[in-house]
């Protein structure tokens, strides 16, 4: 979705995410910039339907605004002493694969692409990925419906195996970032990781984005997103991920029961 | 002496003060209010707020006025209760306080006004806070023209930013509309008021009284802009940047960015599911209304047993509300006693009224879980040693004295420290040892042209505080853009 923010869109640089709440009353969620324009004034996202908010913005027309939008927030992930690095993006996650693999080779870095999903449809920004300047792009389906079938671990452990690269930076679900860093925490490959957690200001202001790192806590909002994989603790980053499940489903519920009336 | 008085000009009649104890604030019963979130203190009757004008004395030489970090004439406005001239009343209020309703309500007058008025020696001071609230209340009652708002300076043509919409940005940005110069608040949240909106609760502070004050200062001419982030969407350079160098040409920056990050106590346990920060709980059900989910989006976790820990205002507000989402048992977890608690009395008294349980001289040591929930704490109990820099006496652990308490929330109300956004806002301005701006009494930090005031300054404490460091910032700014200013 792309989305006019001039202000916003002078400032932003790859890896790091917005706030937005699509309309009062609405929750804050945090999403991260697939492109900008600092010229057009444009940023542009990702998004996939699983909750109210991304229902409520994907009905959204052309020439529709959203109540909020706040950012960039986060810290810009590191790019351009990388050498040969690995891009891992699973799901939307493909999104800021793409913006931080555009980065990391304008500033140099030789850049390999892991893009994965779960089903040819849900893959995202395969055309834009190839339009880079990068070495490589690896196209992964659980299925095997479109590229290589399997998960996105098989090549990059190829990758480390070979030696082929120095670096790697993986974003996506908790659970595949936590494998990836898993696969070249084997090899020593030092590999960044770009966590998603649960957040409500965005700012440093409450606490619910805290992950442990290194048996440190840090806020994901203002000390992240980007955070060392091998020292990340995936298992309480995926608990904590779960805090809201049972009323996300109330929430859907009630939606849906909101949806039907209209009709 | 006789004869003396008979030379005195004639005067209107003396006031004779009523020697009537302090009437006392009309408020909803404890059950009732514990269920919902309408407001707990009702406010006076006009019956009620002249009873209680009546009993100031109108001191030759009012102590009171000294007491209030922003020197209300607190005597002068008392005199216009007494006469019915409610609007006189507001406008003295307005010519040093933009947030009268505000300040009525969440000031701690206790330890302020009412403890340097004359009466309190005899322990009824007048309740020049309630009374306060009255005339705020009165005011924003009226329709939006006939409302007081302060006479504004001719426009100064200089423009000013400020930082950050609580209490210190919006005193400061009054105070600077007042003196006539162009003013623009940026708020990184989706809502103005900072902790007004965020932090206090509804059923201490109406969003709609928040919300009503706020309109007054844009009527006044002050701009807000939401959703941004100084420090990430642009840097207090930036903002004053001349245009032709991309900036945003801004003369003078003030910065109340409030003190930000929520602290945790470093043990066990602090992240399992269950845990917030006080910061986090409030946020959610006050600024996103989760007391109202599936209606608004944000849910919050109500559990049934709520351990809060800390003893300041944030953790009676955090219990309180634990208790209206409906918990059965709420318990404060406070290291020290209810003699050292920093909590102003009437909320630890409204927090007993509405059953929150005061587990004191105890400090947990460990949050317990299963499959990263919290199922409990592990409490420490406290004894109370000498007295250390705060002049309270501090607590020491009492070695094997460890016992479980059960519970399935806790809520860290244990202070917060300052936002390493201010680096990124601002990386050229001195700040102390624990990240807090370095400012001179005005508020002038080692950056020329910004200023800045409240918990950024100070580190936690109170909105009126917050408020007084705004309105003083505002003057030196106002100083310094119309004599001090480099090639102004």
């Amino acid at each position: 979705m792309g989305v006019e923010a001039p202000r916003i869109a002078r400032k932003v640089k790859a890896g790091q995410f917005l706030v937005l709440r699509v309309a009062e009353g609405g929750e804050r969620i945090p999403l991260t910039f697939s492109d900008w324009s600092a010229e057009e004034g444009w940023i542009r996202f990702i998004f996939m339907r699983v909750g109210k908010t991304t229902h409520e913005l994907s009905h959204l027309e052309v020439g529709d605004s959203i109540a909020d939008v706040a950012g960039p927030l986060g810290q810009p992930t590191h790019v351009g002493d990388l050498g040969r690095v690995a891009v891992v993006g699973g799901g939307v996650g493909a999104a800021v694969a793409y913006s931080v693999a555009r980065a990391m080779a304008e500033a140099g870095d030789e850049v390999t692409v892991i893009l994965g999903a779960r089903t040819a449809d849900l893959l995202v920004l395969e055309e834009e990925l190839r339009a880079l300047p990068i070495k490589e792009l690896v196209v992964m389906t659980d299925d095997g419906s479109v590229g290589r079938g399997g998960l996105v671990t098989a090549p990059l452990k190829e990758l480390c195996e070979s030696g082929a690269i120095d670096n790697a930076f993986a974003v996506g679900p908790a659970i595949m970032m936590k494998f990836c860093a898993a696969t070249t925490a084997e090899f020593d490959v030092p590999t960044i990781v770009s966590l998603n957690p649960i957040m409500v200001d965005g700012t440093g202001m409450c606490g619910a984005c805290r992950v442990t790192v290194g048996g440190e806590t840090k806020f994901g909002c203002v000390d992240g997103p980007d955070f060392d994989g091998h020292a990340v603790n995936f298992e309480e980053l995926l608990t904590r991920q779960r805090i809201y499940t049972d009323d996300e489903r109330v929430a859907d519920a009630e939606y849906s029961r909101g949806c039907q009336c209209q009709v | 002496m006789p004869g003396v008085a008979e030379n005195q000009p004639a005067e209107k009649p003396r006031h004779k003060p009523s020697r009537a104890p302090r009437t006392p604030m009309p408020e909803r019963e404890a059950a009732e209010r514990a269920t919902d979130f309408d407001e707990v203190a009702i406010g006076y009757s006009q019956d009620d707020a002249i009873a209680e004008a009546m009993r100031c004395l109108q001191c030759r030489n009012p102590t009171c006025i000294d007491g209030c970090p922003v020197n209300i004439d607190i005597k002068s406005f008392i005199g216009h209760i007494i006469e019915g001239n409610w609007a006189d009343g507001v406008a003295v209020l307005k010519e040093r306080n933009a947030l009268p309703a505000v300040c009525g309500r969440v000031c701690p007058q206790e330890e302020q006004c009412e403890a340097a008025c004359v009466l309190a020696k005899k322990g009824e001071p007048v309740a020049i806070g309630r009374l306060e609230r009255y005339l705020g209340d009165f005011d924003l009652a009226c329709d939006i023209e006939s409302r007081c708002v302060p006479e504004l300076a001719p426009s100064s043509g200089f423009r000013v930013a400020v930082v950050g919409s609580g209490p210190a940005g919006l005193a400061a940005a009054g105070e600077l509309a007042r003196l006539g110069h162009a003013v623009t608040i940026f708020e990184s949240l989706h809502a103005p008021g900072g902790v007004l909106s965020y932090g206090i609760p509804e059923f201490r502070l109406p969003k709609s009284i928040v919300n009503a004050e706020i309109e007054m200062l844009e009527t006044a001419g002050v701009e807000i802009v939401l959703d941004s982030v100084i420090g990430q969407i642009e840097t207090v350079e930036e903002l004053m940047a001349p245009s032709e160098k991309g900036g945003s040409g801004y003369d003078a920056v003030f910065l109340g960015l409030g003190a930000g990050l929520p602290v945790f106590m470093g043990i066990p346990g602090e992240n399992l599911n269950g845990v917030y920060s006080a910061n986090e709980f409030l946020t959610r059900v006050n600024l996103m209304r989760a007391f109202d989910f599936p209606h608004a989006d944000t849910p919050v976790w109500r559990g049934r047993k709520v351990a809060v820990v800390g003893g300041g205002n944030v953790a009676m507000d955090a219990a309180r509300t634990a208790k209206r989402l409906g918990a059965e048992e709420v318990f404060l977890v406070y290291r020290r006693t209810e003699d050292e608690m920093p909590a102003r009395r009437e909320e630890v008294h409204h927090a007993r009224e509405e059953g929150i349980e005061f587990k004191m001289l105890c400090s947990p040591s460990e949050i317990t879980g299963r499959e990263g929930w919290v199922t409990g704490l592990v409490a420490t109990r406290m004894e109370l040693g000498e007295a250390d820099d705060s002049g309270r006496r501090s607590p020491v652990c009492v070695l094997g004295s460890e016992f479980p308490i059960e519970c399935d929330t806790v809520i860290m109300a244990v202070g917060t420290r300052a936002n390493p956004m201010l680096d990124r806002a601002a990386p050229d301005i001195e700040t102390t040892r624990r990240g807090y701006i370095l400012t001179d009494e005005e508020g002038a930090t080692s950056v020329p042209g910004v200023f800045a005031g409240g918990d950024i300054v100070t580190g936690a404490a109170t909105v009126i505080l917050a408020m007084g460091a705004g309105k003083r910032s505002a003057r030196a700014i106002d100083a310094w853009l119309r004599e001090g200013k480099p090639g102004a």
